[in-house]
């Protein structure tokens, strides 16, 4: 489980978090929503310690991140696995050495082992025999694939991810969040998703926090969120036609 | 003003030599850097040096009217300037054209695309994963082609004096041979691992600060060679005044 308490950020001037806390629970996928600039990259980030917050704690586990230095960190982080908006692959790099990077990096496994790793995560993904290609030929979908399979290489207790549906069909999207929500139940991890695109929230939103100009302004369940009468979440639910068009039916 | 991106600076160092997660990446990291900045380099460098020892013995030859003077002097001009001058600092300029910007612009498309992002999650040390493996192939590799650099420029300069008839080949290596000071070596290998460091150091911490898209990559690239060229001149004179 992680849980923030009273996270604050500002960038100059910009308040950009003001006082969020949340707990979100392990084994399931907890939704950060909202609409552009409402915060919910820069809170993932303060979460996984790209940013620092100025107040508040971060708590994995009973562990309070916020106050680790670099190198108690790494202890944590290594339980972390993140996907990021632009799949971050490093562009030096094969399919298959992306995904060994962390695990050369902190293990002394052999070289079969690390294979057979690699391996199996990119069958876990559908991408199985894709180990030579490099990131410039992979497709945007593919991309996402691999980011998730070097994501969980080291298997995970938190996984993060950052927008994982922009930039693809609607198609693949349902593909990427599938495979999010079913390695969330595989792996009994701490799955946060950020996210702005409702199909996600309806289709794997099982505690979803809807943040408004930097604060928590609702929270509840992909059940609870087309009922709801919080005008902010509802202009952002019910913003495109199609879902105006559902709420009429 | 300075003293914000200093301070900057000097803790980016201090993260770049924290102790490596392991030491056998970063073995690898290095030999493939010293591939990429000395190998890489070897053409460039070795055309330049020509062409300036060849301009130097000219333009030498073309100012020693007296006929006190002996043209063997020639020789040890270009000895002496190739050692502690031209090919240390020409040569550093060059890098920080070629070197400088290829590692600003990497660093910084990697700062942008949120690779460096990643290998933070990760839990490595990113400073010293992308810069340490640089700044240890470039304070062994560029040496070594000051070094080259030196002997390509002695030898360019032979071959267009002699060519052009400025100088005699006796004359010529009588300046070489006469009253060297192996002293001039030492200036210039301080002076060739300072300046490789400058060049790597500047134009990483320029591309690790990079924010923005493909814009201000191109801005920290270019940034990074007008710093790096600024702060090898400078270190040029402060060397020269110290050792000299």
């Amino acid at each position: 489980m992680i849980e923030i308490k009273n996270i604050h950020k500002t960038f100059g001037e910009n308040h950009v978090l003001q006082g969020i806390s949340a707990e979100f629970a392990e084994g399931k996928c907890n939704l950060i929503i909202g609409g552009s600039g409402s915060g919910k990259t820069t809170l993932l980030k303060c979460m996984v310690g790209l940013h620092e917050p100025e107040e508040g704690s971060v708590i994995y586990d009973g562990r309070d991140f916020t106050r680790m230095n670099f190198a108690t960190r790494i202890e944590i982080r290594t339980e972390i696995g993140m996907l990021f908006q632009g799949s971050a692959l490093f562009d030096s790099m094969n399919v298959e050495d992306n995904i060994i990077f962390p695990i050369n990096m902190f293990t002394n496994q052999s070289h079969k082992e690390k294979l057979d790793r690699a391996n199996f995560c990119l069958e876990r993904v559908n991408l199985a025999g894709k180990n030579k290609l490099f990131p410039a030929e992979l497709s945007g979908g593919m991309k996402k694939r691999v980011g998730i399979a070097r994501a969980i290489a080291m298997n995970p207790k938190y996984l993060f991810v950052d927008e994982p549906n922009s930039g693809l069909d609607p198609k693949t999207a349902i593909v990427i969040d599938d495979l999010i929500q079913e390695l969330t139940t595989e792996y009994n991890t701490t799955t946060i998703v950020v996210t702005h695109d409702m199909n996600s929230v309806m289709g794997i939103g099982e505690n979803i926090i809807f943040l408004h100009e930097g604060k928590k302004w609702w929270e509840g369940t992909n059940k609870e969120i087309s009922s709801t009468d919080n005008k902010e979440l509802n202009e952002f639910v019910f913003a495109s036609k199609f879902m105006q068009a559902l709420q009429k039916k | 003003m300075i003293f914000h991106p200093l301070g900057k600076y000097i803790l980016l160092l201090k993260a770049v030599f924290r102790r490596p997660e392991k030491w056998n990446i970063y073995r690898k990291e290095i030999f493939h850097e010293m591939v990429s900045i000395g190998v890489g380099s070897l053409g460039i460098i070795a055309i330049i040096s020509v062409f300036l020892g060849a301009v130097t013995t000219v333009q030498t030859a073309f100012q020693l009217v007296s006929d006190f003077i002996p043209k063997s002097v020639i020789g040890m001009i270009l000895r002496d300037s190739s050692i502690l001058e031209l090919s240390p600092t020409i040569s550093a300029v060059v890098l920080a054209g070629k070197v400088g910007s290829s590692v600003a612009s990497q660093i910084g498309t990697m700062r942008v695309t949120e690779q460096i992002d990643a290998l933070e999650i990760m839990g490595i040390n990113s400073p010293g994963y992308l810069i340490l493996p640089k700044i240890i192939a470039a304070i062994t590799t560029i040496p070594l082609l000051v070094i080259i650099s030196i002997g390509l420029s002695i030898t360019g300069g032979f071959f267009a004096g002699t060519a052009s008839g400025a100088v005699t080949q006796q004359d010529f290596i009588t300046g070489l041979t006469t009253d060297f000071n192996s002293f001039t070596l030492t200036v210039c290998m301080v002076k060739a691992v300072i300046f490789a460091f400058i060049i790597t150091s500047v134009s990483a911490y320029q591309g690790f600060y990079t924010s923005g898209g493909a814009l201000e990559v191109g801005q920290s690239s270019t940034k990074a060679v007008v710093i790096s060229c600024i702060a090898i001149l400078f270190s040029d004179y402060v060397i020269a005044q110290l050792m000299l």
